[in-house]
């Protein structure tokens, strides 16, 4: 019980100036790095002015200067308590090469559920335009694949003029900006307990069955296979991984057979998520780049069988990738994994 | 006050000092979003403006870089922001606003690209309407993103040091010129009298005139009823005056 407020406000202040003004600065200046001598002052006068604060608590008279020490005690408290790593440098290749795809590895499961999800969407979208052919009008949401597959293939292949001549790279832009906030979504919803995400895999499925059963019927597969595979092999590979990313989220939700609370759990998945979420705009952002330079030429300026080729090697590169790459360095950066490291210090 | 009292977050230090964070409340939230998104117009419209610059290399590809560019400053502008001024950006800065961890900690690089990154749940049907729901009904005013990256935004109110002066200056108190019925009032005067008394003089200066003479009035006239000081101790003394002698006499041992 503090018997002089007078004295000890009188003398106490100074202090909490001197603290205030560090704060100040520090917020000033969030870089700013203190001497020795400045960083024990500065703990000093936060412990000074939390033992003030608890005093003060036990006059309850007194409510402006325990306002006062209150948010001055909170401000110190979070820099005094600064969960930062410091001195880690981000390295992007070795995160690209070894941190993404073990990330990939690491929650493989969800992976296989987000391409089961979609597989059983294209399945109900193919058997659905086998069925009922007049059903694309609904599945189907682009209006450039209203026309028959026959008719489009024919258009293509007359054409003597590069369509794409002159926005090929605004077209790119477009597809990457398009194809990551589409993936970002299918991400983000794992927090409606997936059924966002699911939902949204199911309908890509839909499409994607739709679309394929359409040319296939038509007898145009190897028009479909030249078009798709250069740049879907990579692009629905992307939206299966932020898929799969929604699934995690979705699972650290739900909490089955994980001993940790809640927020453990969410803390536990969150650069697990972020690995996934920059790995797959990275492949998106080729994506883009392949689907407007590549798939939209067709026979005779280019030939299918070498777009069929591409497609396929490169979707073999891609699971190549994300199965393998990192494996070796497994071992020497157990320790250091990813997801977990800079979580666990906090 | 009963805003500040159920809007906060109550943290208990290592020491075992507790202190509450005032929770931002869901309106001044959308405040900072509103200004958020205008200063991200005002940079778009900039670099539209400098697109000229980029011609030569063609329209197209001018054209190419800045919708890659505008959609990079949209996802990137809480994240940089929030990073370099802990947990503020111009919006929540301009609102004194912060994002910090829900245990009163500064934000870690996974918190807050996992927060800006979740936006895209936040954002749906359209205008934050996901999100803005989620923050009406949490206890913790959380959008979806605030929840899987323990995070809270914060209200920062700048509280300035109590001026004291009022009480401290050592004006004579003709009432401590009678210690034994000054004694008399410490004794008597419960704790809620001085504070009331205490908490007026500190905020005489927020009061309207009339108010401020009729609370005064009020204080005193309640004071002069737990003891009563010889004519000559109060003759002159106006009822702030009173009422300031007495704290002095209170909260001095």
């Amino acid at each position: 019980m503090i018997i002089d407020l007078q004295k000890f406000i009188k003398e106490q202040r100074p202090a909490w100036t001197r603290l205030e003004k560090y704060l100040d600065m520090l917020e000033r200046n969030p870089e700013r790095r203190f001497s020795m001598d400045e960083v024990r002052d500065f703990h000093t006068l936060y412990q000074r002015a939390s033992a003030d604060l608890a005093r003060i608590a036990t006059f309850s008279s007194e409510r402006s200067v325990r306002t006062y020490l209150e948010a001055l005690v909170a401000r110190a408290y979070a820099e005094i308590y600064e969960t930062r790593q410091k001195g880690r440098r981000f390295t992007p290749i070795k995160w690209f090469f070894h941190t993404f795809p073990r990330t990939f590895r690491k929650h493989i499961a969800a992976f296989w559920a987000a391409l089961i999800v979609t597989a059983v969407g294209s399945a109900f979208g193919g058997f659905a335009i086998l069925l009922d052919p007049n059903a694309k009008e609904v599945i189907v949401p682009f209006s450039h694949l209203m026309q028959s597959p026959n008719e489009r293939v024919a258009e293509e292949e007359a054409a003597e003029e590069d369509h794409m001549q002159g926005h090929k790279a605004m077209f790119s832009s477009h597809l990457m900006v398009n194809n990551i906030s589409v993936s970002f979504r299918v991400l983000a919803l794992g927090l409606t307990w997936g059924i966002g995400t699911i939902i949204l895999l199911f309908y890509n499925g839909i499409i994607l069955g739709a679309v394929a059963a359409d040319y296939v019927a038509a007898g145009e597969t190897q028009f479909l296979l030249g078009w798709l595979l250069p740049h879907g092999s990579v692009e629905i590979p992307s939206v299966l991984l932020a898929g799969q990313a929604g699934l995690v989220i979705a699972q650290a939700l739900i909490g089955r057979n994980d001993p940790h609370g809640l927020k453990q759990r969410l803390k536990n998945i969150g650069p697990d998520i972020i690995h996934l979420a920059g790995g797959l705009a990275i492949i998106l952002v080729w994506a883009g780049i392949i689907e407007s330079y590549l798939s939209q030429y067709h026979e005779p300026v280019l030939p299918y069988w070498l777009k069929i080729s591409f497609g396929s090697v490169q979707m073999v590169l891609l699971f190549f990738f994300l199965f393998k790459s990192g494996k070796s360095a497994k071992k020497t950066n157990e320790e250091s994994q990813p997801s977990l490291a800079g979580v666990q210090s906090t | 006050m009963s805003d500040l009292q159920t809007q906060s977050l109550t943290i208990r230090t290592p020491e075992g000092i507790v202190f509450p964070l005032l929770l931002a409340s869901p309106v001044t939230r959308f405040l900072a979003l509103f200004i958020d998104t205008m200063a991200v117009q005002v940079v778009l419209s900039i670099l539209y403006l400098l697109t000229p610059l980029l011609l030569p290399l063609g329209v197209d590809f001018t054209f190419a870089m800045f919708t890659i560019a505008s959609f990079v400053i949209n996802i990137a502008y809480a994240m940089v922001l929030e990073w370099a001024w802990r947990g503020q950006t111009i919006g929540k800065r301009v609102l004194g606003m912060r994002v910090m961890d829900e245990n009163g900690f500064h934000l870690t690089p996974y918190q807050i690209i996992m927060r800006n990154l979740l936006r895209f749940a936040d954002m749906l049907p359209l205008y934050y309407m996901l999100g803005g729901i989620f923050c009406l009904v949490s206890p913790k005013s959380q959008r979806l993103g605030d929840i899987a990256a323990n995070t809270v935004v914060i209200r920062m109110p700048k509280f300035k040091e109590p001026d004291l002066d009022q009480i401290m200056e050592d004006k004579f108190n003709s009432l401590a010129e009678y210690p034994h019925i000054a004694a008399r009032l410490r004794q008597r005067a419960s704790q809620e009298t001085a504070g009331v008394a205490l908490a007026a003089l500190m905020r005489r200066d927020e009061l309207d005139p009339q108010a401020r003479l009729e609370l005064f009035h009020a204080i005193a006239e309640h004071l002069k009823e737990i003891v009563s000081f010889p004519q000559e101790a109060v003759e002159g003394l106006s009822d702030e005056q009173y009422v300031r002698n007495s704290v002095d006499i209170l909260y001095r041992s």
